[in-house]
């Protein structure tokens, strides 16, 4: 009887294993793939299948993406709009928990209401067009940073932290003289790095990963971002391989030239990727905290 | 102090206000950003009730009642979006819901931390990837000289290679797939969380009892899940009708867009593309009541069946 418990005990973790190493697997091979793709002979991907390592290596196609100035504008534009937008976001995120933290601030209530029904109503995407049209923020910078400085979620994040703090400490220093902005960045910044960590990655992969504010507000090439070019890449290639499901015995044009557009699309999907698999698992411990505020006050 | 006809209350809140003006400075000019933005839009509602057009505006754009919501509603196409809005929400809710529950129990079953962490890691790697490199990826992968391909042919289950996103039958599989991939470990998060909560005592005494893992799982873990799943539910209940448009958006094609097409494209699709602004605002209205509604209704046979709810 025993016998038989461990052994069916044994079986189940080695099947539980291997089913968890396979999701594993299927999760990273796509990755993997497209690495593999985008360091190999354009050419060559062609003719054959690439599968985990890169046949005849070469550097080639990130060099002509790199040399393409649009992508490249493209690319510091991204990293403008990350940078910018996430710092911006993070601090004025922080001043809006903090008041919300304080027991006696007036209007506590009314900005929870305020936040919290937001949540729920929204106008549409269609309402939102024309204002921001309206306000002229239309081919403007500025719409990748202003209508969505403040996240309620991010909020609800930080004022959580916040709340879990000793309170003698920010009540002492009050006590001492400090004023509100003193508080908040001479004692409260320095012990919530965690959730300004989870607050800062939420916020810098969100901008990072954004698209389509770019394609319904900025229809002037000057502002194109990364995620923007990619995604034009991507329904060109559609388009064509629509075309070609259409029509009957096709070339492929591009094949001729020593680029193709697969072996771009790949090389700009991994460096589109790149950033967040550099910093994402440093991050890790300390954003699973965060989702987990979010999840349950939602 | 002050004019008013009360003042004492005027000059306590007066004081108060000055108190706190450094509080004021922090919050209420992003107060007013998030008014501005989530607010102010609602205005265009009264669109729905007009012939909106951009020229006029809303101030001088003439009043046709309901008009707007009968033309939706004798739309073809509306029916078919909705539809195709529902299935696809309805499968990536079920499976979505099913998958996390299932991972989580299994992640738990694991002993060795390392291994735990890792499978963690890496599944949780997709929910923080851009749509559009996913959808990249997908285009590659279920391209005509792609990896998918390539491996049906060798089996032989192919004769000659599909441009497999141009068959729509098989677009709410492949999205729901896709969706599937991205979110499955992140949304274990709070599963697992609950399951490492367990009192320790619980699974002892089973132990005791002669119960094997099948059993603690189905007999401990699940039911601890429950509850945190039925609020889970109840809340993406609300989002049924409201499911995202970027994937739908990048993975459509011509070919497969009569299985794609979602309410919120359709809405995009009708005010630009035909300048029908006015029931595009309109089927957003739809959308946003038929989601309360729902949330609503969820939320009152959850409380009545098991006593769970939301407010």
């Amino acid at each position: 009887m025993k016998i038989r418990l461990r052994f069916r005990d044994i079986s189940f973790d080695i099947v539980n294993y291997v089913l968890l190493a396979l999701l594993g697997f299927i999760t990273l091979y796509p990755f993997i793939n497209l690495l593999a793709v985008s360091l190999n002979d354009p050419l060559d991907t062609v003719r054959g299948q690439v599968y985990f390592f890169p046949n005849k290596f070469t550097l080639d196609n990130f060099k002509i993406v790199f040399d393409d100035s649009a992508l490249y504008m493209a690319g510091l534009r991204s990293i403008l709009r990350t940078v910018v937008g996430t710092f911006l976001s993070v601090i004025c995120t922080m001043m809006l928990a903090y008041t919300l933290t304080r027991k006696d601030f007036i209007l506590r209530k009314s900005i929870n209401l305020i936040m919290i029904v937001s949540m729920y109503v929204t106008g549409g995407i269609i309402p939102s067009y024309l204002l921001i049209k309206g306000l002229g923020l239309t081919n403007s910078f500025w719409v990748y940073i202003l209508p969505g400085l403040i996240g309620v979620f991010n909020v609800i994040i930080m004022r959580t932290a916040m709340e879990g703090l000793p309170e003698g400490l920010i009540e002492s220093a009050r006590i001492e003289g400090a004023n509100d902005f003193q508080v908040l960045f001479r004692i409260i910044l320095p012990i919530s790095l965690p959730v300004l960590a989870t607050v800062t990655l939420f916020n810098s992969v969100g901008h990072w990963n954004s698209w389509f504010d770019n394609y319904l507000y900025n229809t002037r090439d000057n502002l194109n971002l990364l995620q923007y070019e990619l995604m034009k890449i991507l329904l060109q290639s559609t388009s064509q391989m629509v075309n070609n499901a259409s029509s009957t015995g096709y070339v492929d044009s591009d094949a001729v030239k020593n680029v193709t557009p697969e072996a771009i699309r790949a090389t700009m999907t991994v460096i589109v990727t790149f950033p967040i698999l550099l910093v994402y698992p440093f991050l890790q411990k300390y954003f699973i905290k965060g989702a987990l505020i979010g999840a349950v006050k939602e | 102090m002050s004019l008013s006809t009360s003042p004492r209350t005027s000059t306590k809140l007066f004081t108060k206000l000055r108190s706190q003006y450094q509080l004021l400075i922090m919050s209420v000019p992003f107060v007013v950003l998030l008014i501005i933005f989530s607010y102010i839009p609602l205005w265009g509602w009264l669109m729905a009730f007009q012939k909106y057009s951009p020229g006029k505006g809303i101030w001088k754009s003439p009043w046709v009642g309901f008009d707007n919501f009968v033309t939706l509603f004798h739309d073809e196409r509306f029916f078919l979006v909705l539809r195709n809005t529902l299935v696809m929400s309805g499968l990536s809710l079920v499976t979505g819901f099913v998958g996390a529950i299932l991972l989580a129990l299994l992640l738990n079953e694991v002993r060795h931390s390392f291994f735990k962490r890792t499978i963690q890691t890496v599944t949780y790697i997709p929910h923080f990837v851009s749509m559009v490199v996913i959808a990249n990826i997908v285009l590659t992968f279920l391209a005509p000289e792609g990896i998918i391909n390539a491996l049906l042919l060798k089996l032989g289950i192919l004769n000659e290679s599909v441009f497999i996103m141009g068959k729509g039958e098989l677009f709410w599989f492949i999205n729901t797939l896709v969706g599937l991939w991205k979110e499955l470990g992140w949304s274990t998060i709070i599963y697992l969380a609950v399951l490492a909560g367990i009192n320790p005592d619980l699974y002892e005494a089973a132990d005791v009892d002669g119960a094997g893992r099948f059993q603690k799982m189905w007999n401990i873990s699940i039911p601890s899940l429950m509850p945190t799943a039925i609020i889970l539910l109840i809340l993406s209940m609300g989002n049924i009708i409201n499911i995202g448009y970027e994937s739908q958006f990048l993975l459509g094609n011509p070919l497969n867009l009569d299985y794609s097409e979602v309410l919120d494209l359709y809405a995009l699709n009708l005010s630009f593309g035909s300048g029908e602004y006015s029931v595009g605002v309109a089927l957003g209205i739809f959308k946003s009541i038929v989601s309360l509604l729902i949330v609503i209704t969820v939320n009152f046979i959850a409380k009545k069946s098991s006593g769970i709810r939301l407010f």
